[in-house]
Formats: C-alpha cells, structure tokens, sequence
C-alpha cells in the first residue's frame, strides 16, 4: 500500500511538474476513534488505536508521536508470518493519501507506548500529539479503557 | 542385439529413476524427512512438561486430559498481539456460555524470566474467569514449545529492554488430547467458535 502512495504520488508530481513532493498538513488530518486499554503498573508498555483520516487534497506523513504519558511513543507494526509467529517492528513514517484513512488497529498498526511515566488507568485518559512532516501537530484525547478492551466501544 | 542392449538400458534407467524417487520421498516425505517448519503439536499424551499455574500449583500435559483444551503462547509484557487474542478469546468463551466450563482455556508465556506466578495471575485476571495462566522455569517453557511446535525469541527494542516474537496461533485439542486445529490470528473470527465446537464434540469418543 505504502509503494502504491509512493507510486501515485510520483506520477503526480511528474505530470504536474513538481521537483519535490506535495506534502498537505496537519490541518486536513482528522483523527477518530481513539482508544487505548488500561495498562498493569507502568514497566509494560501500553498500546494506543485511532483511524487517521486525511481530508486535503495533498498527501500527509505522519512522522512522529509524542505524548507526556510515555517516554518512547512509537508506531508499530505487529505481523503474523505464515508459520503464525507474531512479530513487532517500528512502522517508520505513515504516508496517508488525499482522501485515505489509516487504521491503528490491534493486530496491525499501533502507537505503542513505551517506558510509561505513570499507569494508564481505565476510565481517564491522556493526550497523544501526531506530528506530520510540515511540521504541524495534531494534538487527540485517547480514552483508557479496560485491560481486555477489543474496541473503541469497549 | 543393440535393441537388447536399449532396452536393457531403458530398464536400468527406469530402475534408477525409481531409486531417485524412492530416496527423494524418503528423504522429503517419508520417514527419512525432516519435519518441516510448520509442523503439527504433538498430542497432549506425548508431551512432557512441568510448569506452575497462576494460583501456584504444579501442573503439566496431565493437567489437560480428559477435557477438550484451548492452548494460547504470549506474554504479559506484549502490549498488542496477545491482549488482543485473549480479549478475542474471552469473547468466544461468553459466546458459548456455560458450555465454557467444560473447555481447558491455557495461556502460558514464553517470557518466563519477566511473567512469574504473580505477574500471571494479575494478567489473566482481567480476562475470561476459565482462562488460565502458565509459567515455569525458562527449560521448560523451552519444551512445553517444543512440543506444542510454537517458536519464540527475545528481540532487544531501542530502550534497552526486549519484547518477543512468538507463535500467535491458539491450539485446540480434543478431550483425548489429540490436536485438532489452529484458530490463527488472520483468520476470520466468525470461525472460531464453531471450531472449538468441533474439538469439544471430537473428544467424546477419545476421553476415558
């Protein structure tokens, strides 16, 4: 999907005539669904979900995330090879297309939050800061729910 | 005569290639083959393990018999993966209500030198009351793996502490301890419970 973007946004620039790429801004990025499951004391990291949707016309990469409840906020991305091992690794940049959502979801993409600076508790929440590559932020609420939580509604 | 001697070549040809095929069966498929990567569990019976459950008491393969068994590998410190599976999992067993309780539901850690009894009664604490927790001393965390054929690995993150790779398939036995299937994390939810149906049916016949 991420070659796919890449791809598009290429032929874009090229026949639009551009030397650099396009970039849109955290200005167009919404951001729904949050959630995050409660976290047992502080020394296991946590997991945080949301649907990122870019409503510009101009492709957004989401570079960093930060927030005060963890010291090594990170996107990662969980995958299951086919002999059904389950591994981990930090996803890099997130490019999200004029009009495209990108999912955190469990089992795939996720912010995962590591060294916690306090427990996240069920029922408070926190503030977790998207910065893009223009430098804007995007600053969202995350609600805590239980430790078994499977969704935004539960 | 040259025709004679043809034909006798076409034999010993013939003869060869069957040679060929027979050691390439032997060798790939047959007895003389190497199991491949994603082999089958062993049935529980043939296990041999001791581990220590989250209230603290001794438990090992014969702790499963005679009871269909659901079997999940993870560890408390896996902030995706294995929440998730055991939430999915709390989910299948309030589906199927009371006939829940007649289901062995085990979660046992590859990550022993972290989740000690305590860490793994708090954690499965928060899930499904049947679902139970297992840990152990790390050489027999290495052979309740290898019998169960799941592999792990500590993989070090960039601030000095490590997370886990690992089999994130759940297991399914039936009452007389044979494996029956995998639920697999890719797979369509809607077909896990008929599953674990299927493995509790299947144990009728085999539990004694």
């Amino acid at each position: 999907m991420k070659m796919v973007l890449k791809g598009a946004i290429a032929a874009f620039s090229m026949v639009a005539g551009f030397s650099g790429p396009v970039m849109g801004g955290a200005e167009d990025v919404v951001v729904e669904d949050a959630w995050s499951r409660a976290s047992i004391g502080s020394n296991r990291p946590g997991a945080a979900y949301m649907r990122i949707r870019n409503t510009g016309d101009e492709e957004v990469t989401l570079t960093v995330i930060r927030t005060d409840l963890a010291m090594m906020p990170e996107i990662h991305l969980t995958s299951t090879n086919d002999q059904g091992v389950s591994s981990m690794v930090p996803a890099g940049e997130i490019e999200i297309a004029p009009g495209e959502t990108v999912a955190l979801e469990p089992g795939r993409l996720h912010a995962m939050l590591m060294r916690l600076q306090r427990p996240m508790a069920e029922g408070d929440t926190f503030l977790l800061t998207l910065v893009f590559s223009d430098a804007g932020e995007l600053t969202v609420e995350v609600p805590i729910l239980g430790v078994a939580a499977r969704g935004p509604e539960s | 005569m040259q025709r004679r001697h043809l034909l006798g070549y076409s034999a010993a040809g013939v003869g060869t290639l069957g040679v060929t095929l027979f050691v390439g069966w032997w060798q790939v498929d047959g007895p003389g083959g190497k199991e491949p990567a994603g082999k089958r569990p062993l049935s529980l019976s043939a296990m041999d393990f001791r581990l220590t459950n989250h209230e603290g008491n001794a438990v090992g393969p014969e702790t499963l018999f005679r009871r269909p068994t659901m079997v999940f590998f993870g560890f408390t410190y896996c902030p995706d993966v294995c929440p998730t599976t055991l939430s999915d999992i709390s989910s299948w067993l309030d589906a199927m209500g009371e006939d829940a309780e007649q289901l062995n539901v085990v979660f046992i850690t590859v990550d022993p030198d972290r989740d000690s009894v305590e860490a793994m009664a708090e954690y499965v604490g928060y899930f499904h009351p049947s679902v139970r927790g297992w840990t152990g001393a790390p050489e027999e965390i290495a052979r309740v793996a290898d019998g169960f054929r799941v592999t792990y690995e500590k993989v070090p993150t960039d601030g000095g502490d490590y997370t886990m790779n690992h089999t994130a398939s759940v297991f399914l036995f039936d009452a007389g301890g044979r494996f029956m299937s995998t639920i697999d994390y890719h797979e369509s939810r809607e077909f896990a419970v008929p599953k674990i149906r299927r493995a509790m049916q299947n144990g009728t016949e085999g539990a004694t």
